[in-house]
């Protein structure tokens, strides 16, 4: 192999074909109610994490819902479990249910 | 593969008198595909074209990678012109995409900003003393060969078809960016389903594929490649497309645009050296011809009078299957028979000698 | 008894002539096609509730039948219209005292935007083609498998300059909604995503209805517009979007691709511009007089607007144009400003 100086870069795509869905859909079938996110950003306006640091509620579980785990168990470690998103949530989603969720299934990840 | 469209994308393509502006890429990867375009135009369709040796680069890979600004490159373009109208010509036709896009632009500026026109001239007059008429019809080199299509194939002495099997060859075209995405208007067929390169293959008894990535970018981009820091993210793209073509087992590739022949072809080199993947049949890689080459190919020309010893991905395989008759020996002779030298010895041309004419037996 | 000409059978047309029979007044319906109905003949159920189409039809035309005083004349075509005339396509001209206008519009062509494959990949179908195989009870993959995922893509020929289609059709993005929940009610285990740039639920029961997706069918919704649709070796589509709310590009395989088309103007509308002197909105629909006070009437004294021709409307509010209309006609005739000397006579 000849090293050239640069690597080959990896595709940033989100490849549902490719991702297990397998955890996502469980997730879903527990907590349908995720899929009801119209992904306003209330949540992460108010969270104390995201404020912060990098943590970006909304995102990490878009992400988790497209089959992309990787990481999400640690971002969602960030949360300090305050409660506010929840209040905030216009679909009347369980938040902090969703970060136990996600941080139950996707510990392996 | 069904198209519904083409035919609304169409455009004047001069039938004769031609004057040819050379592309830079191409005269020092494919020397050879430029020469074949000259003789093909003139011998074997009778036209009239002019190679001017006095016209220079169109300064396109300068003016992309912010080098060369817009007023000169203007200029530049400006004194192309005056000297095809010096010589005696109105129909412009240029052998480089990246130097399509630049006149289809420029002329396009120019009615859009008349007075950045009127400076050009000024620019032009105050720089060579040289006055310029607008072309009366610009055609890419592809779209001349693409209007002649008939008559080369009622001249052919080949097919684009497999002579082993009598199946059609299998065929990805790739159109290089700035031929019809600037402009779709610009180009045959438009921008979503070309069919410059797609109506030589029907003509010729070939047959094309069209695969998930057929759209997407080779990767050159100019200063994405000139940068060495930034060739992986430039690699990736013709990584993404040469993965995508694979599972199709395509027979060769053809491309219209200068840089895309060159880096489909040589980004296999370095995507085997790195990764160690082929994508071709037999462990090789999947040749990448110019159009001149395929046109060259159907017409009887000796490959390597086509200059196809210069490709990185060996070339031979695909010259079995079209049974064109070639001597294996003479591949690295140059002119004159004069040795010219053999690249060393690379995982994209692994297949021993043995593969590469086990079909002919 | 004044005589009023109603251009276009569609539903508006229909409501319209049938308030106008009610108020005592003779009516012509001008229809091209060979039926009254127009594009809900097409439709098999209607959002959010569901309805049949043909129910509402079956009403309108049950109320066409009941009066005497209304003509419906098929295969016919408007080309030229003046408060006391209509010129048809054929020549022949027809005097009245009152013109409705009720033309509707014109579905948008999937095939203009080439990046989608319609026309070209045999699982990419319209919102249209996909009601017509609901109506005809087998909806099915081209050759006829099962789907297992099935994409929408909203806003085809809507919101999109490229295409010369500024305007929101409006009743899509519902559509979608309505036909993917129609679709994993067919097909329960196939995953179903909607490609979307906005989602404007604006009526009645509709932000409930997309909810009601979300959560208890599962539809995905994914915020980013399909660039670019290209055939796989497996015979299923490529799609790639990007995941605007991960700021990712998205790809994902489909057996089946369904684009919510919009509504355009009419071609007819220019027609109407520049014969009639009807004036035209930027998007190619007819202009009311004004949006509030006199929005079924046109800038024509004489002439007034029922249904999509001024904008895309739902089903009801098309209906409800054409009751608006009917009385702004009846009126306009009760004030005698429609008096025409060959009908009074006669």
């Amino acid at each position: 192999m000849i090293n050239f100086g640069y690597s080959i870069n990896k595709p940033r795509v989100i490849d549902i074909d490719r991702n297990n869905l397998h955890k996502s859909n469980e997730i879903l079938r527990e907590m349908p109610e995720l899929q009801t996110c119209i992904g306003c950003g209330s949540c992460t306006a108010t969270c104390t994490a995201g404020n912060l640091t990098e943590f970006n509620f909304r995102k990490v579980h878009t992400l988790v819902r497209r089959g992309e785990y990787q990481g999400a168990y640690e971002e969602m470690n960030k949360c300090m479990l305050c409660g506010k998103c929840r209040l905030v949530c216009p679909r009347g989603i369980n938040t902090r249910g969703v970060v136990m969720l996600i941080k139950r299934k996707l510990g392996d990840f | 593969m069904k198209r519904s469209s083409w035919t609304e994308y169409q455009k004047d393509i001069a039938d004769d008198h031609y004057y040819y502006a050379r592309s830079c890429i191409r005269q020092n990867f494919f020397p050879g595909s430029e020469k074949a375009f000259l003789n093909i135009l003139g011998k074997d369709l009778g036209r009239d074209i002019f190679d001017d040796p006095k016209h220079t680069s169109c300064t396109g890979i300068g003016y992309h990678s912010d080098i060369v600004p817009l007023e000169t490159i203007m200029t530049v373009v400006a004194r192309q012109f005056a000297l095809m109208s010096e010589a005696g010509y109105e129909n412009f036709t240029s052998s480089c995409i990246t130097s399509f896009g630049i006149y289809t632009e420029i002329l396009s500026t120019w009615e859009e900003f008349p007075e950045t026109e009127e400076r050009t001239r000024e620019n032009l007059y105050k720089a060579t003393g040289r006055e310029f008429v607008k072309p009366r019809n610009l055609a890419h080199t592809s779209d001349v060969i693409f209007h002649h299509r008939e008559q080369i194939a009622r001249q052919a002495k080949r097919r684009l078809v497999n002579v082993y099997t009598g199946e059609p060859l299998r065929v990805v075209e790739h159109i290089g960016c700035h031929y019809a995405k600037i402009f779709p208007k610009s180009g045959i067929g438009g921008s979503e389903f070309p069919y410059v390169l797609a109506g030589m293959v029907e003509s010729w008894g070939g047959e094309i594929v069209d695969y998930p990535e057929r759209r997407h970018c080779c990767g050159f981009g100019f200063r994405n490649y000139l940068v060495q820091a930034n060739r992986g993210y430039s690699v990736a793209n013709s990584h993404k497309k040469l993965e995508s073509m694979a599972p199709y087992k395509p027979d060769f590739i053809v491309c219209n645009c200068p840089g895309c022949s060159m880096f489909l072809d040589k980004w296999q080199y370095t995507i085997a050296e790195m990764e160690g993947t082929t994508y071709g049949a037999n462990g090789g890689g999947i040749p990448v011809l110019t159009y001149e080459e395929m046109a060259g190919l159907v017409l009887g020309y000796d490959p390597w009078e086509l200059g196809m010893q210069m490709h990185q991905v060996d070339v031979e395989p695909l010259l079995d299957k079209m049974g064109v008759e070639y001597d294996p020996s003479a591949k690295y002779l140059g002119r004159n028979g004069k040795y010219i030298g053999q690249p060393e010895h690379a995982l994209v041309n692994s297949c021993s000698q043995d593969t590469l004419y086990k079909i002919q037996r | 008894m004044k005589h009023v000409i109603v251009i276009g059978g569609g539903i508006a047309g229909m409501q319209c002539a049938a308030e106008l029979a009610r108020g005592g007044v003779r009516v012509t319906i001008l229809e091209k096609q060979s039926d009254t109905g127009g594009k809900l003949r097409n439709w098999h159920k209607l959002f959010p509730s569901l309805t049949p189409a043909e129910e509402v039809l079956g009403g309108l035309n049950h109320a066409l039948k009941r009066s005497s005083e209304i003509e419906v004349r098929t295969g016919c075509e408007a080309a030229g219209v003046t408060p006391q005339r209509v010129t048809l396509a054929t020549g022949e001209e027809l005097e009245c005292d009152a013109v409705v206008v009720a033309t509707g519009f014109t579905l948008f062509d999937a095939r203009i935007k080439e990046e989608y494959g319609y026309g070209i990949y045999d699982n990419v179908i319209t919102s249209a083609d996909l009601e017509q195989m609901f109506n005809s009870g087998t909806v099915s993959m081209a050759g006829g498998g099962v789907p297992r995922r099935i994409a929408f893509l909203h806003c085809v020929g809507s919101r999109d300059e490229k295409v010369c289609q500024r305007h929101c059709s409006k009743v899509c993005c519902v559509t979608g909604v309505k036909q993917a929940m129609e679709m994993k009610e067919l097909f329960p285990s196939a995953d179903i995503f909607n490609f979307y740039m906005d989602i404007r639920m604006f009526g009645p029961g509709y932000e409930e209805m997309y909810r009601e997706a979300q959560q208890r069918c599962n539809i995905h919704f994914v915020r980013g517009r399909i660039s670019e649709v290209s055939p796989m070796i497996d015979g299923r589509l490529q799609i790639k979007a990007e995941d605007t709310l991960t700021g990712r590009p998205l790809k994902i395989g489909v057996d089946m691709l369904v684009l919510l088309i919009g509504m355009r103007a009419n071609d007819m509308n220019t027609v109407l511009e520049e014969r009639c002197g009807l004036k035209r909105q930027p998007s190619g629909f007819m202009q009311p007089r004004d949006q509030f006070l006199h929005n079924t009437e046109s800038n024509v004294p004489g002439i007034f607007y029922a249904g999509a021709v001024t904008a895309p409307k739902s089903v009801g509010e098309s209906l409800n144009e054409g009751t608006a209309a009917a009385r702004g006609v009846l009126d306009y005739l009760a004030a005698g400003e429609g008096s025409n000397k060959l009908t009074v006579a006669g």
